[in-house]
């Protein structure tokens, strides 16, 4: 027994700000001090609240550190495990009150979040099978193998309403069904973790912070459909993600808990990682599965759908992390437990990654219906340094952007698709006033034009004409009649490309000129960017009668565009400068340097 | 992302080559062998020369235009070197927004290279990346294996400092 645990965040976000320095040091001082036998260090998954990180909490008292440095280490050791003083200047400062501490839960950011994807992500050590069983782990798979039958776990998840998490919003229980319905003499269970939006990283999360709550649904969807083997398709990029996961394969193998006869009921299961190695169209199904086969990530038409010929051309079924992470909770809570959480057609929780220009960034799980402005301004506290939202964009490079008008729109499937925009996997990018909605729509279209995977031309090359004809609106060289020739091209490639990919690439476009139009308008009539962003269409320029004359601008200007006048303000003593446009370069240099902000750009 | 295909001379030692042949011999016999044969060749080497794909393709017995395709498909492979500090930069949305496209920039100036090029003493090499995940530190950068969060265009020289003395 110990009487002080300490759980220090060991996700990405807080490793790659030297968390895992920290945990070192905090076992050396302990150490040194004889504690280590009464102070339990334990790394977990990511809290959520990333932008905080460093985060280490120390338990009974429920102490939340935030920014940690590894300097900061011996003083709590000192004073707080050793002495039991806690060091209120080091802790999240909204959770320090008068004499006392607030509980983590009752931060406005985490008062809201209702966490069942993520409910071991920040509590257990993920590298200890032992932690994961200690809180429910693998009941739910000794229930279904030893209580149900395949057509009730089936059943359960049909009743459940759970929906796939990974964009599509595909029932889960109906694919289940279908794959169990087809005979054959191998059946595979895959696992979705390419997760390519830029932006999201809940999938991430889930599997540095609870690798085994995969493993344990992937084996029940096995045992659903009658499969024996589950492959995880897994970015390379996330190094941590793909290390926890291999040991927790090893140590579920160890404890007979995947391999042959598990739970003596005669069921087999094994689960084989295999490294995505960057290629956003290996999202999508079918590519996925030719990937793993080791072969250039394509897609193919459907039908036949993976439930009839998927990998190896046997029956498959493909779900996303998220999707597998609520699976055990609701073997072990039932279906309507789960059912009634959520919206009518859309039931459960829902993990975003909030991102871009918010306070709070990091991940949050909140029930469907949980409206943007609760996510925006209550849970992510705001956008920073007092600007204004402008735009909050979901379903990464599928999605669309949400303007202020639809900020009260419960969040479920089908009310974003309304709006214009999708669920996607959940990446949810906050923008504010200095964002360029053209630039953000010409930024998704790099991304698509460069991962289309050239299969289908309406996807290869359309996409590429459109980020031709936003590329020129951006330059101030687009025409009204462009932006009626733009819409025409995004709806035929949404009709004509081959997979998920093409068929969504132009929603960024589609809905940013749906509630942005008069930015494009700016764009293409004024010669204009609003928002100040496309370079092209920005001017320097030097308002003369604030201007002192003290030639700082010159000074730092590359191009030598800035020189000295006649004119002389009033009040001032000097001679004021102004800018060449023709030299001008727009590097904003001067824009940095004049204290007397007499430099303006529009 | 174009690939750019290394002009410099293939420099493989013997060593390199037997360990690229144990990895050949482990993957054999599995079905999809191509990708993880890649992935631990780009291991050994750091990067795919088209020599090494023909290996690779003459060991596991399929046509070399197939090790190609996924070689050229996938960001993951490098045809050409990377240099001592390789350094991306992620213009994940999350990044863009809040100013990684300028810090690329000022890489790019300051280095004198592009992205996707290496300098040529062969110190730094310069890449644009896809979200890393860390999008609560963002903008991101990372060199080898240091990440850098939470950056501003300024912070560059400095950095870059960091590295040209070490």
């Amino acid at each position: 027994m110990y009487r002080s645990n300490v759980l220090v965040c060991g996700g990405t976000g807080c490793t790659s700000s030297n968390s895992l320095q920290i945990v070192e040091k905090l076992k050396e001082e302990l150490k040194a001090k004889g504690l280590d036998k009464e102070v339990n260090v334990i790394t977990t998954g990511c809290f959520g609240l990333c932008a905080l990180g460093p985060i280490m909490v120390v338990y009974p008292e429920g102490s939340f550190y935030s920014m940690v440095k590894v300097e900061d280490v011996p003083e709590i050791v000192e004073e707080h495990l050793n002495k039991g003083r806690i060091v209120t200047r080091l802790l999240y400062q909204e959770t320090v009150e008068e004499d006392t501490i607030k509980s983590l839960n009752k931060t406005a950011f985490y008062e809201k979040q209702k966490r069942v994807a993520l409910r071991n992500c920040g509590v257990i050590d993920p590298e200890k099978i032992d932690d994961y069983i200690a809180n429910d782990g693998y009941a739910a798979l000794g229930k279904v193998l030893t209580e149900m039958k395949p057509e009730e776990v089936i059943q359960t998840i049909l009743d459940s309403g759970l929906r796939g998490r990974g964009g599509a919003g595909f029932p889960t229980g109906l694919k289940w069904k279908f794959a169990a319905g087809n005979e054959a003499d191998q059946k595979y269970v895959c696992c979705n973790a390419d997760e390519g939006d830029p932006g999201a990283f809940m999938d991430r999360s889930v599997l540095e912070g609870d690798p085994h709550v995969v493993l344990e649904a992937m084996a029940i969807a096995g045992y659903a459909i009658g499969a024996s083997k589950g492959y995880i398709y897994v970015r390379a990029e996330y190094p941590i993600a793909v290390k926890r996961l291999q040991i927790a394969i090893d140590q579920a193998h160890e404890y007979g808990l995947l391999g042959e006869d598990i739970f003596g009921t005669g069921f087999n299961f094994d689960i084989q990682l295999r490294l995505g190695a960057g290629a956003f169209v290996c999202g999508e199904e079918t590519a996925l599965m030719t990937s793993i086969e080791g072969k250039r990530g394509e897609p193919r038409p459907r039908p036949p759908f993976p439930a009839v010929k998927g990998l190896y051309k046997k029956p498959t079924i493909l779900n996303n992390v998220e999707t597998y992470a609520n699976i055990p909770q609701i073997i072990l809570n039932g279906a309507d437990w789960f059912a009634s959480m959520g919206t009518e057609n859309s039931k459960g929780t829902k993990v975003f990654a909030l991102g871009g220009k918010i306070n709070h960034t990091g991940l949050v799980e909140v029930p469907m219906g949980t409206t943007l402005r609760e996510i925006v301004e209550e849970i992510g506290g705001g956008i920073p340094n007092g600007k204004k939202f402008k735009a909050a964009q979901t379903g990464g490079p599928s999605g669309g952007c949400i303007p202020a008008e639809h900020l009260d729109v419960p969040i479920d499937y089908d009310n974003l698709i309304a709006i214009g925009s999708m669920m996607g996997s959940g990446g949810l990018i906050v923008m504010d006033e200095d964002n360029c909605m053209v630039d953000i729509a010409k930024f998704f279209l790099e991304f698509t034009v460069d991962e289309s995977c050239g299969k289908c031309t309406p996807c290869r090359l359309g996409t590429k004409r459109l980020l031709e004809m936003l590329d020129k609106i951006t330059k101030g060289q687009g025409t009204l009649e462009m932006l009626d020739e733009m819409e025409e091209l995004c709806y035929y490639i949404k009709s004509n490309s081959l997979c998920g990919l093409g068929q969504t690439a132009p929603n960024p476009v589609l809905s940013t000129l749906r509630y942005f139009k008069d930015e494009y308008i700016a764009h293409v009539v004024d010669h204009k960017c609003p928002a100040g962003v496309c370079k092209e269409l920005l001017e320097f320029n030097i308002e003369k009668d604030k201007c002192f004359g003290c030639g700082m601008c010159a000074k730092q200007c590359p191009a030598g565009a800035i020189s000295v006048t006649d004119y002389t303000a009033p009040g001032k003593k000097k001679p004021a400068y102004e800018i060449d446009h023709a030299k001008c370069i727009k590097c904003g240099a001067c824009i940095d340097t004049c204290k007397f902000k007499a430099i303006y750009k529009g | 992302m174009q690939k750019k295909i290394s002009s410099l001379p293939f420099q493989g030692t013997p060593e390199q080559e037997a360990q690229l042949k144990e990895v050949i011999l482990k993957h054999k016999d599995d079905p999809g062998a191509v990708m993880p044969v890649l992935q631990e060749a780009q291991e050994i080497y750091g990067y795919l020369p088209l020599e090494v794909q023909t290996m690779i393709a003459d060991g596991l017995n399929v046509p070399v235009d197939e090790v190609y395709g996924v070689s050229t498909f996938y960001s993951q492979f490098a045809l050409s070197p990377k240099g001592k500090y390789h350094i991306s930069v992620c213009l994940g949305t999350a990044c863009y927004v809040k100013g990684s496209g300028d810090v690329l920039n000022k890489l790019s100036e300051e280095l004198g290279i592009e992205a996707e090029e290496c300098t040529m003493d062969g110190q730094f090499s310069l890449t644009a990346c896809r979200c890393i995940g860390a999008c609560g530190l963002a903008p991101v950068m990372t060199v080898n294996d240091d990440v850098y969060g939470r950056l501003t265009v300024d912070q560059v020289p400095g950095i870059l400092k960091k590295y040209q003395e070490a």
